[in-house]
């Protein structure tokens, strides 16, 4: 599948900056998306493409840039802020409160709420069984806390309450780095299923054959800056490698200094 | 055997652990009912409502805020200065629902404090409540330069007094209170939220809930509640010590503990804390039957706390 490019980007970010302490975690990078495309964000640890993401779902204030969503200019302050513009994030850490069941983790603070003000449990969990019947079929303990599920079923509550919140602008950091081999498949159709829905994805990965599998561009950081942005057809595992350790793009000459 | 409750539909953990706080209240009811002949009758267990009452007061907010990941030491001071405050507005003949109000407030504003202190100053809860625990003592005292205030009007002390259907009010007011905040905490999206920054205040804070707005609402709350528990008290003594409510804080935590909050956060319940401080005032009101020593009581209930904590570590699992 070909992603028509010559559109509005779906997200821009521009020139972003952030720097924590004097250092620049994030210099000077530009970054986009468009609709039905996923976008590999690769560099080592510390190469700065968390920080940059958490601009976007509102984790981080920059310190430069701008970011433009359909084109429009945006502000985003907090993680709220992010969901209105329906940027969705799924977390690394798959940040669920364990001790709270599948429902309350989907619906967490925006729980559907009765007309008389309380929360609607029941409304709540048919809704779950409903998006989990359709990611994951086979989803059963409604009623457990979530610290009682496996890696693979807490990734699919984790991407269940994003796409129940019509997500347009996917983040997901490592989304398969905890999951066996079938649930890394899962995961994977899961991502085919939403691109085909228009949904725009930033994925971030240190794993260069995770994004060659699953990516259409991949940008890759190195020390806070971007080394390049790269269409996945035509570069070899080779090529990104050499771009996340060299810094360089492909065709430069890595022995030029 | 946990796990298989869990897969029932209407079995929740939650549920579970508050049956086992229940048998727990009922083994030591049955004891000393076999020990002493007076110790299940009607007025007897009317005591120990009544005897239990202030306790739970305390103990409602103080679940509240041990779920969010806290800890409230100040209870006791704050209880005392609102109870100062109040009755010295009584004896200066403000109208008695106006300065109930007012002696409210005082402890919402120390809530409030204690609460932005730790979600906006990023203070630990403990520090910042062993702080309160000084700072609120210590202006309970200046206020009233260590002396009680007496002359408290009847029509306030009839209140804290009083009966219906032979039910004592205290103890009509406590289970009001502790209906509200089960509701609070089970039926509202500020439960969720309680829930959901003591179980993870990380994937809180990113899914949107108003994280220190939550953790302040659950410092004011056990604020209010130590402020009624101390109207209760003074309604009942006639005059208002500012040396009141000394290791309130400690009952309070005992009967969280009991009933199975988790001192880590995310965990607890309303109707286990209930149970744990009748668990706690059975105990002492048994032993007194029993014409135990005070300082065995003392003994007793530091080993029930420790054994139910035991109970709690076996049963859960981990």
């Amino acid at each position: 599948m070909t992603i028509d490019r010559s559109g509005t980007p779906l997200v821009e970010m521009r020139n972003m900056s952030i720097s924590f302490g004097g250092i620049n975690a994030v210099d000077d990078v530009s970054v986009d998306l468009y609709p039905g495309e996923v976008v590999g964000l690769l560099g080592h640890n510390g190469a700065g493409k968390s920080t940059l993401i958490k601009m976007l779902s509102g984790a981080y204030k920059p310190s430069g840039g701008q970011i433009f969503v359909d084109g429009n200019p945006v502000q985003i302050h907090s993680p709220r802020d992010a969901r209105e513009l329906n940027i969705e994030t799924i977390y690394q850490t798959l940040a669920l409160a364990d001790n709270l069941d599948a429902a309350s983790n989907l619906f967490l603070g925006r729980e559907l709420i009765s007309p008389l003000g309380f929360v609607d449990d029941a409304a709540m969990e048919a809704e779950t069984r409903k998006i989990m019947g359709r990611l994951n079929p086979n989803f059963r303990k409604f009623a457990a806390p979530v610290s009682a599920l496996s890696g693979g079923q807490r990734q699919s509550v984790a991407i269940a309450r994003a796409v129940y919140f019509n997500a347009r602008i996917l983040i997901m950091d490592e989304p398969t780095a905890a999951l066996g081999p079938h649930e890394t498949q899962m995961v994977a159709e899961l991502i085919q299923q939403l691109k085909a829905e228009g949904i725009g994805i930033f994925l971030i990965d240190h794993d260069v054959h995770a994004v060659m599998e699953l990516c259409d561009r991949a940008s890759v950081m190195k020390n806070g800056k971007l080394v390049g942005t790269v269409d996945i057809p035509d570069v070899t595992d080779d090529d990104l490698l050499s771009m996340i350790i060299l810094g360089k793009k492909p065709g430069e000459d890595a022995n030029a200094d | 055997m946990n796990n298989i409750l869990t897969k029932l539909p209407f079995v929740s953990n939650v549920r579970f652990r508050d049956a086992g706080t229940l048998v727990g209240l009922l083994l030591i009811a049955l004891v000393f009912s076999i020990l002493s002949p007076s110790f299940l009758t009607m007025p007897n267990i009317g005591n120990i409502l009544q005897q239990s009452s202030i306790n739970a007061c305390i103990a409602l907010g103080m679940t509240l805020v041990i779920i969010s990941g806290g800890i409230d030491l100040s209870v006791g001071p704050v209880a005392a200065l609102s109870a100062t405050l109040g009755a010295a507005m009584m004896v200066a003949g403000v109208p008695v629902p106006i300065a109930m109000l007012g002696a409210i407030a005082v402890g919402v504003s120390c809530g409030f404090v204690n609460g932005a202190l730790i979600a906006w100053g990023g203070l630990q809860p403990f520090i910042v409540t062993l702080g309160g625990l000084s700072l609120y003592r210590a202006l309970a005292l200046i206020y009233t330069g260590g002396t009680p205030i007496f002359g408290i009007p009847s029509e306030f002390r009839s209140i804290a007094n009083g009966a219906v259907m032979g039910v004592p009010t205290p103890v009509i007011i406590v289970a009001i209170l502790a209906l509200i905040a089960w509701v609070v905490l089970t039926k509202t999206p500020l439960g969720e939220y309680l829930m959901a920054v003591g179980g993870n205040p990380e994937a809180a804070r990113v899914a949107g809930v108003p994280v220190s707005l939550t953790k302040i609402s659950a410092y004011m709350i056990s604020g209010a509640l130590a402020s009624i528990a101390s109207l209760i008290l003074i309604g009942r003594l006639g005059a208002a010590e500012p040396t009141l409510g000394n290791l309130w804080e400690l009952d309070a935590i005992a009967a969280s503990a009991i009933g199975g909050a988790s001192l880590m956060g995310g965990r607890g319940s309303i109707v286990g804390t209930l149970l744990g401080c009748v668990i706690l005032g059975a105990l002492r009101n048994g032993l007194t039957l029993l014409n135990v020593q005070a300082f065995y009581q003392l003994l007793a209930t530091g080993i029930i706390i420790i054994v139910a904590m035991l109970i709690d570590r076996a049963t859960s699992g981990k």
